[in-house]
């Protein structure tokens, strides 16, 4: 099916995902205005909040299905296999985000439904960032991704280290998109548009990049790299993961980061295909990443902040896909988005099902005994760190695989030394996690007794396990779908994984 | 695809891996439920052995001659190697299929009875479900990496049921003894999959027996030294000199897991590896000499060790040894058929005997457990007489015993005597096999002798289980008995599958091998025999077994022995065989201690405290902690600091961008 935007029929269904999401939204706004106060209207909110995002996958699907794509038009939407696969991502990390906050919400006391429409404001922004084929786009999009995030970090909004992370999160936030903006103007006025298919043709044929065009991609991925939490821009990272509500830390290292990740690649591939500087500064930003990441993560006995250094050494990984790019790269970052996805979200899920009150103060020696009293959970959240650490037999471990091929078979052999190097320096702190909950004893009797997640939470645990084991094994068809999207960003949506 | 009930040869390793997944969520989540447990058990069995059947006979009417492979996923796509997760269906591995669910249904069922008031109940039947699973791949698989993973399973299984009752440390021991040994041998099976795909470009076996002939020279190095480290493997799983020792000491696990992981199945993997390849094997002349020799060498020096064992088990386990020798005479001498024969039979005979053992030592326990006696309920010494006991074991294991014996017309009588023959006739083109040849009909004396030793001292003569323990000995329930009878009449009539045609049979497994077989047996025939030597041959064969038979009644004397609390140590020779050549000690003083040494006093004083601690270790965490100190120094929680270093970030970015 090819859709051409300039008609209006065809540009609404280019965005009938984003259509149904906004919709969705919009009426579970106005259930939410009048019904605000009890635990019921908070899970009512929850399902509808569900309902809205698998009817959302649901037209996903039929434009995949369908094969639809914007192909041989300028347009500010793209439609291609690689939007809906990161679509898709976006999703199921914000299903699974809702999972497990029933019981996180209610525990905490937060009961405030608006956490749910602010939470699918925030996916829409997502999904409009992996569709946007222009700057502007992508940078409303952005924006409204983040300003629905700012305000879910400050949730918790009782506790002071809540609104200290929202706060922070949002100054910072507001001070790298002033970069980003000034880098698109930037852009705009070294090629005259800010359509990212109309820069990649003015620069195939420029003769040099310009000092103004340098400037404004430099920037760019300032920008992009603050979302991503790369080092050096990742200051906030641990601050704000650290005080967020748990379920929002979960949404925030998955579903932002995949999306921030989505926008980077078609940016960098569509518009800066012919200009070869930015690999150099990938190249840079990979390798501090992945150092500081895991040499921070050792020192920390904070669970959550463990994990919170943890998301910014994967995003370290996501890198060198980055800097691999090609075809191989861009699969090879939906298979790894995909497990780290699931993993992530698998151990905060847990993490929860620990902790009280932020959970900021769980550390990784609160969990010694747990494999005795909770053996389901610890069983998940061992599969979770193996996979983390990138162990065979879990998808975290074909995801790396495929980014260390991708990155050899583009030359880049330094780069994939210093990914395996780096990930031996993280089994220093996902292994103790396993230690401590197999092999050393309860510190006191029944000190795991409240150690529970309700039916939602465990579902949710349960598919993350299942996941992450399948793909582990069987990962040909995420592969199959990941490579048919990865050519769909380089050859302008040729190919189609749809049957 | 065949359109056939072949297709549903999937079902047969997935029903006891569905069995393992709920008898283990069965014993995490609620251990007692026993009858469960039970019917999931050895039902997923039972019906794995249908399935079996049916495959047989559907597989029989299409006339295959070559395998029927299923490829079910691309497991291992890397380059130019493709691996797929893909079962191979032909006669050789039904052969094996029927075997497995057969004779491993029987050994459930016995569980039931024998296990039945141990706390470890589902834990047990799920790791002996996941076996059946493990094994099946094993012998399905269409592929060495697939094996592998069958192979690899089988080890752990066995490892964990070894190690079952783990408590005792004796116990914990021999697990790790066995997963030691077996770690030597699989370096052998990985080395020679590495060489097989430098130098064929595959790993599946179709292609690689398509490739080799071409690929290798016969009789060259590299096929040589393939087939040497393939059978490295064997010797390690199937309990071959010079990595037997871990098998004695693994039947510190549960009897039946003896008789199905330890006799019938998992030890026979390396019989079965040798037939798969036996293209590999005819092409390398050599290495087929060392697995004869090996093979032959084994069959004796076993034997001589089970002639002083007191533990009835560990008589069996030396017998399993030495008859496995007589396999890889066999697949060594080029005569497959005779090999899979002598697997198939001494399936039956061996799941006998160790089942019947356990029967002899449930009884004992139960009775020691009455008088709360802490005897030695498998010390041959503290038996005696228990024929008046339990009439039906001891008939059944006698039969059993006559089988392994040769007599004819007991079913090892037929497959014994064909390996005999075999290699009898490969003597005449090379001289070499007579001397094996010569070792086996030694082997074959001893293991008459010491197997009527085992039924003299434990079901005839006085009885001296103890006064008020006697009261307590009978027979074990039906669940027990009932698998046994049945083992008993395969052990008397499982000749039958090949009776040769000197006998005028018809040969029946040889001509349902022979697509199998045929390549190797093509490059390297089996040398005819007059059938005036073959009866000759018979005649020599029957007397040595009747001789070891008599031989035993005559010379030992059971009202001479006394239980083993007051039994004195054995002299002379008889100690020397008793305590197993001492080739535990050898082992011991030749390399564990040395390595022991080396690892402490140089690897972990000198290099690990030194150089890795002292210098890697500690200096990573220096250096981890002077940046843990910057970056604390850093992450101040101030807005102003993070904007500081945001900034900097920003500059070498627009360094890096402009340079």
């Amino acid at each position: 099916m090819n859709l051409n935007p300039a008609i209006p029929r065809d540009l609404l269904l280019s965005l009938l995902p984003e259509l149904v999401l906004t919709g969705w939204a919009l009426v579970l706004l106005l259930f939410v205005a009048w019904r605000h106060r009890t635990v019921w209207d908070l899970r009512i909110a929850g399902w509808l909040t569900l309902l809205a995002l698998v009817s959302t996958a649901v037209a996903i699907w039929w434009l995949w299905w369908n094969r639809a794509g914007v192909r041989g038009v300028v347009s500010m939407i793209a439609a291609d296999d690689f939007r809906w696969v990161a679509d898709w991502v976006f999703v199921g990390a914000a299903a699974l985000t809702v999972l497990i906050s029933f019981t996180y919400l209610e525990r905490e006391r937060l009961l405030a439904p608006e956490y749910h429409v602010l939470l699918l404001l925030g996916t829409l922004g997502m999904m409009l960032m992996a569709a946007g084929a222009d700057l502007i786009v992508i940078f409303l999009a952005l924006e409204l991704m983040s300003v629905a995030v700012y305000v879910l970090a400050g949730f918790d909004r009782r506790r002071a280290r809540s609104a200290e992370a929202a706060l922070k999160y949002f100054l910072l936030g507001a001070f790298a998109s002033g970069f980003l903006l000034y880098g698109i103007a930037l852009v705009y006025g070294a090629t005259g548009t800010t359509n990212l298919v109309l820069i990649g043709a003015r620069l195939s044929i420029a003769m040099r990049a310009s000092a103004m065009l340098l400037a404004g991609l430099a920037l760019l991925i300032v920008g992009f790299g603050f979302k991503i939490a790369a080092v050096p821009f990742h200051m906030w990272a641990p601050d704000v993961y650290d005080g967020a509500p748990t379920p929002v830390t979960a949404f925030m290292a998955t579903g932002v980061k995949a999306a921030a990740f989505a926008a980077l690649f078609r940016v960098m591939y569509q518009a800066f295909a012919a200009v070869p500087a930015w690999h150099d500064i990938m190249w840079w930003l990979a390798v501090i990443t992945m150092i500081g990441g895991n040499l921070f993560a050792l020192g920390q006995r904070s669970l959550k902040r463990m994990l919170a250094y943890s998301s910014v050494a994967h995003a370290g990984y996501l890198l060198v896909a980055v800097t691999a790019g090609g075809v191989a790269g861009t699969s090879a970052f939906l298979v790894y988005i995909v497990a780290y996805t699931l993993m992530s979200l698998g151990a905060f899920a847990v993490l929860i099902a620990k902790g009280r009150a932020g959970e900021s103060d769980v550390t990784i020696d609160d969990l010694s005994g747990l494999a005795a009293r909770r053996p389901w959970l610890a069983f998940a959240l061992a599969v979770c760190m193996l996979s983390l650490l990138g162990f065979p037999g879990t998808a975290g471990f074909i995801g790396k695989w495929y980014i260390l091929i991708a990155a050899t078979s583009a030359g880049q052999n330094t780069l994939a030394a210093i990914l395996v190097l780096t990930s031996v320096v993280s089994a220093g702190y996902y292994l103790p996690v396993i230690m401590a909950m197999y092999m050393k004893p309860e510190p006191i009797e029944a000190a795991h007794v409240d150690v529970c997640l309700d039916r939602w939470g465990r579902a949710a645990v349960a598919a993350v396990v299942v996941g992450l084991l399948l793909f582990g094994v069987w990962p040909n068809r995420l592969f199959d779908l990941a490579r048919a999207a990865g050519d769909s960003v380089h050859a302008g949506g040729t190919t189609t994984a749809a049957p | 695809m065949t359109g056939t009930t072949v297709d549903l040869i999937w079902l047969a390793p997935a029903l006891p891996l569905l069995g393992f997944v709920l008898n283990g969520t069965l014993a995490l989540a609620r251990p007692t439920a026993k009858t469960l447990v039970s019917i999931i058990g050895a039902g997923v069995l039972l019906a794995a052995f249908g399935v079996a059947i049916a495959v047989f006979s559907a597989f029989t009417g299409l006339h295959a001659e070559a395998p029927v492979v299923f490829r079910y996923w691309s497991w291992i796509p890397v380059g130019t190697l493709q691996v797929d997760f893909a079962l191979q269906v032909d006669q050789l591995s039904l052969v094996m299929l029927l075997v497995v669910t057969g004779v491993g249904s029987l050994i459930h069922l016995f569980s039931i009875g024998y296990m039945k008031d141990d706390p470890g109940y589902a834990r047990y039947f799920a790791y002996l479900n996941l076996f059946v699973f493990f094994m099946l791949v094993l012998v399905l698989g269409a592929s060495f990496p697939v094996m592998f993973v069958g192979w690899e399973g089988v080890g752990l299984c066995s490892y964990l049921l070894i190690g079952f009752w783990f408590s005792e440390e004796a116990n914990a021991n021999a697990g790790r003894k066995a997963f030691i040994m077996n770690r030597i041998g699989d370096f052998g099976f990985m080395v020679a999959m590495f060489m097989i795909f430098w130098s064929t470009g595959s790993l599946d076996f179709d292609t690689v027996f398509a490739h080799a002939p071409t690929a290798l020279t016969a009789g060259g190095t590299a096929i040589t030294a393939i087939t040497l480290f393939l059978f490295l493997g064997c010797t390690g799983k199937s309990a071959q000199i010079p990595l037997y020792t871990w098998l004695p000491d693994a039947m510190a696990g549960p009897t039946p897991v003896s008789a199905l992981i330890h006799a019938a199945t998992m030890v026979t993997a390396g019989v079965y590896l040798v037939a798969r390849c036996n293209l590999l094997f005819a092409l390398a002349p050599v290495s087929s000499a060392v697995v004869a020799g090996v093979g032959a060498l084994t069959a004796l020096f076993a034997a001589t060790i089970a002639l002083k064992q007191w533990d009835i088990k560990k008589v069996l386990a030396y017998s399993t040894i030495s008859q496995l020798g007589y396999m890889f005479l066999a697949v060594g001498t080029g005569a497959m058929t005779a090999g899979m024969f002598h697997l198939v039979t001494h399936a039956f005979f061996k799941a006998l005997l160790f089942l019947g053992s356990g029967s002899v030592i449930f009884a004992l326990h139960r009775a020691y457990h009455h008088t709360h006696s802490h005897e030695d309920a498998q010390d041959m010494r503290n038996m005696g007489g228990l024929a008046r006991y339990m009439p039906w074991t001891a008939a059944l294991m006698w039969i059993a015993t006559l089988a392994i014996a040769g007599i004819p017309p007991f079913s090892g009588f037929l497959s014994k005597d064909e390996i005999l023959t075999a290699a009898f006739a490969r003597g005449s083109v090379e001289p070499i096999w007579l001397v094996f040849w010569g070792l086996s009909l030694v082997a074959a004396l001893l293991t008459a002798f010491y197997m009527t030793r085992l039924m003299i001292y434990t079901f005839h003569g006085p009885n001296r289980t103890g006064e008020q323990e006697q009261t307590h000995l009978h027979e074990a329930p039906w669940i027990l008995t009932g698998p046994l009878v049945v083992l008993g009449v395969l052990s008397a009539a499982g000749g039958l599958l090949n009776v040769p045609e000197l006998y005028h049979g018809g040969e029946w497994l040889h001509h349902w091998l022979e697509p199998v077989t045929h390549p190797g047996a093509a490059l390297r025939p089996e040398p005819p025999l007059v059938s005036g030597t073959e009866w000759m041959l018979v005649g020599v064969a029957v007397a040595v077994a009747v001789i070891g038979i008599v031989g035993a009644w005559q010379l030992l004397k059971p009202e001479r022995l006394v239980p083993a609390r007051t039994a004195s140590a054995e002299r002379g020779f008889a100690r020397i065989l008793r305590n197993k050549w001492y080739v535990d000690e050898i082992y011991d003083a030749l390399i564990v201690r040395p390595l022991v040494w080396l690892s402490r006093e140089v690897l972990w004083k000198q290099i690990d405290q030194r150089v890795i601690d002292g210098a890697a270790v500690n200096g990573a965490a220096r250096g981890t902690r002077a940046l843990g100190w910057a970056n604390r120094w850093l992450q101040t929680g101030q807005v102003g600091t993070y904007v500081a270093v945001f900034v900097v970030g920003v500059l070498l970015v627009l360094w890096r961008a402009m340079s």
